[in-house]
């Protein structure tokens, strides 16, 4: 190993521990690959040097005084929409680009008070709401495997700053298949817990029945230390779940003899690319001689996933941004006397197409005379398809599917129509709507761009997620490879 | 089309945002192709099915009724567009 950025997490917790390097040199070995590399990848939104070189000295004097622990002097990004105290957390958004959290998210202050160190915050599509980065007010995030190509999204800076080795670790946060997709366009390993496993307080609202934060990282092992550091109980979260404290990293055996895999056939979707079912199903194969057993099944229920998000997301959403109105805190038109017209004027400047699009689509979703038709339509159907995988969870002990059905696509490619950009999510949407863990896995490469296959579990399944997909890359090389950037 | 302009016009007066004429085009347009795609829902009858807020079950949370630290008001202030002393400065809400 020639340069300390280059390591997993686990391999840097060994090298801290040991003291072959310090908490110091590794955020300087970072921040040295950033500025070789961020001004073709543009994974940052801002970079916080000065302030994680103090946090790794802190973290050294832990460490040298026996108070170290897992995330001591890991270097890691932090999605632009996880709420960090003192540094400007903009969603990717012009109405928050001034926006300075006066208090931590869970999830940060839990890493910080770990002596994790904090590289810079990740780009994202605005708000969240996107699938390739191309939303983000400031600029695109480009794949470190082909700069013309898009990172995936919403959690673009998330997957690309750890593809290029700028980050250790990053987090993201998954409403649609914000982790796990742009985890497989990028070739790294992302995880979505089960809904209410990790704390949502301070992470700014997109849609709040379906939003989850979760790592990106390197390798499964990665994953699982950086989610025994993030989840658990958080009294400031109603929707938290109380559980006792889980031990992800315990449960990566490598043994997965016996375990029962469905394969659902409506996820491998007629737009699909050749490259990709040859990888996924080439990985199904690669699982099945490590001795997991392999059966078909069926969610018929699939084909409806992608209405009943599109009508739901866009409903929460409308009402959670309507606290941008210039008056509390974001940006504020001020060149009118009228209090209507300066809201208005303030949402129409600061909110992007995207965001616009989803806020009237809810308005109009959650309206007089449509609320029935629309909003308590699709809360039936999430029942269905929620019914759905329980069944199939009664078969089978984890579903595999491709995350994606395309690999990374170019710039540009996709952003005139808003439908044609929705159905890249058709595999991950349904997982949001069920509030199910998954996590997607590289198997492989389709014309030289990376595959990701997803893992799909019960609830709480995410130790068995991480353990299989460990089990994977003990037998292959895909999770090691990385882009000649 | 399942919007006309007007449709577009009141969405965005009930979603507070501001539209050019542009953009009332192009959203009258793009949100009209994205309600056809909800119409497959139709296909099934829901007639007997309950409606799913939360896939994870989850009751009421109540927390003890203890005053707690509130937020310093410099903190609560520091991001206001506009403030006068303590206080969030905004336009006139009540008309004469």
């Amino acid at each position: 190993m020639s340069e300390l950025w280059q390591l997993t997490l686990h391999e840097a917790r060994a090298g801290l521990d040991s003291g072959s390097f310090s908490a110091v040199d590794l955020a300087r070995s970072c921040f040295e690959r950033i500025a070789q590399v961020e001004n073709r990848v543009k994974a940052f939104v801002t970079l916080t040097e000065s302030h994680a070189l103090q946090q790794a000295e802190q973290a050294d004097r832990a460490l040298s005084e026996g108070r170290g622990g897992p995330m001591t002097g890991i270097p890691v990004q932090v999605k632009d929409l996880i709420s960090t105290r003192g540094i400007a957390t903009t969603c990717s958004s012009r109405m928050l680009e001034n926006y300075v959290p006066v208090y931590d998210a869970t999830v940060w202050e839990k890493l910080s008070r770990q002596g994790a160190v904090l590289l810079g915050k990740g780009n994202m599509d605005e708000f969240a709401m996107g699938s390739s980065c191309e939303n983000s007010a400031f600029f695109p995030t480009h794949n470190p495997w082909d700069l013309d190509r898009v990172p995936g999204g919403s959690s673009g800076g998330a997957a690309a700053s750890v593809a290029a080795d700028e980050a250790i670790v990053a987090l993201g946060s998954d409403t649609g298949g914000s982790i796990r997709q742009p985890a497989s366009l990028c070739g790294v390993v992302g995880l979505k817990p089960t809904y209410g496993r990790v704390s949502r307080y301070g992470l700014i609202a997109f849609a709040s029945s379906l939003d989850q934060i979760g790592p990106v990282g390197k390798n499964a092992m990665d994953c699982a230390i950086t989610m025994n550091a993030i989840a658990g109980y958080d009294s400031r979260d109603s929707t938290s779940l109380d559980l006792p404290a889980t031990d992800f990293a315990a449960s990566i055996t490598g043994d997965i003899k016996g375990l029962r895999l469905g394969i659902p056939g409506e996820y491998f979707v007629d737009g699909m690319e050749p490259g990709v079912r040859t990888a996924v199903e080439t990985a199904i194969k690669g699982l099945e001689s490590l001795g997991a057993s392999v059966e078909p099944v069926s969610l018929p229920t699939t084909q409806y996933a992608l209405a009943c998000y599109y009508i739901i997301a866009p409903s929460e959403c409308s009402a959670n941004l309507a606290r941008y109105d210039g008056v509390k805190f974001g940006y504020s038109y001020q060149d009118t006397p009228d209090m209507w017209q300066a809201m208005e004027t303030t949402r129409q400047q600061g909110f992007g197409p995207e965001v616009k699009r989803r806020i009237m689509l809810g308005a109009y979703a959650l309206s007089a005379g449509y609320y029935d038709a629309y909003y308590l339509k699709a809360q039936q159907v999430r029942t269905l398809i929620r019914q759905d995988f329980a069944r199939v969870f009664e078969q089978v002990d984890a579903l595999v599917t491709p995350t994606s059905p395309v690999v990374a696509f170019p710039i540009g490619e996709k952003t005139a129509d808003p439908v044609q950009m929705y159905l890249i999510d058709v595999c991950t949407l349904p997982i949001n709507i069920a509030g199910l863990p998954a996590m997607s896995v590289p198997c492989g490469f389709s014309d030289g761009l990376p595959v990701g296959m997803q893992l799909i579990g019960p609830h709480l399944s995410e130790g068995m997620l991480l353990n299989l997909a460990s089990a994977y890359e003990q037998a292959t090389e895909w999770h090691k490879a990385r882009p000649g950037i | 089309m399942p919007l006309d302009r007007a449709d577009v016009e009141h969405i965005a007066a009930l979603a507070r945002i501001g539209l050019s004429e542009d953009e009332i085009a192009t959203f009258q347009e793009q949100l009209s192709n994205i309600l056809d795609q909800f119409e497959l829902l139709k296909q099934l009858d829901t007639s007997a099915v309950e409606p799913t807020g939360h896939a994870v079950e989850v009751n009421s949370v109540m927390r003890e009724d203890v005053p707690d630290e509130p937020l310093d008001p410099e903190d609560t202030l520091l991001n206001a567009p506009r403030r006068e002393g303590d206080l969030f400065r905004v336009k006139a809400v009540l008309e004469e």
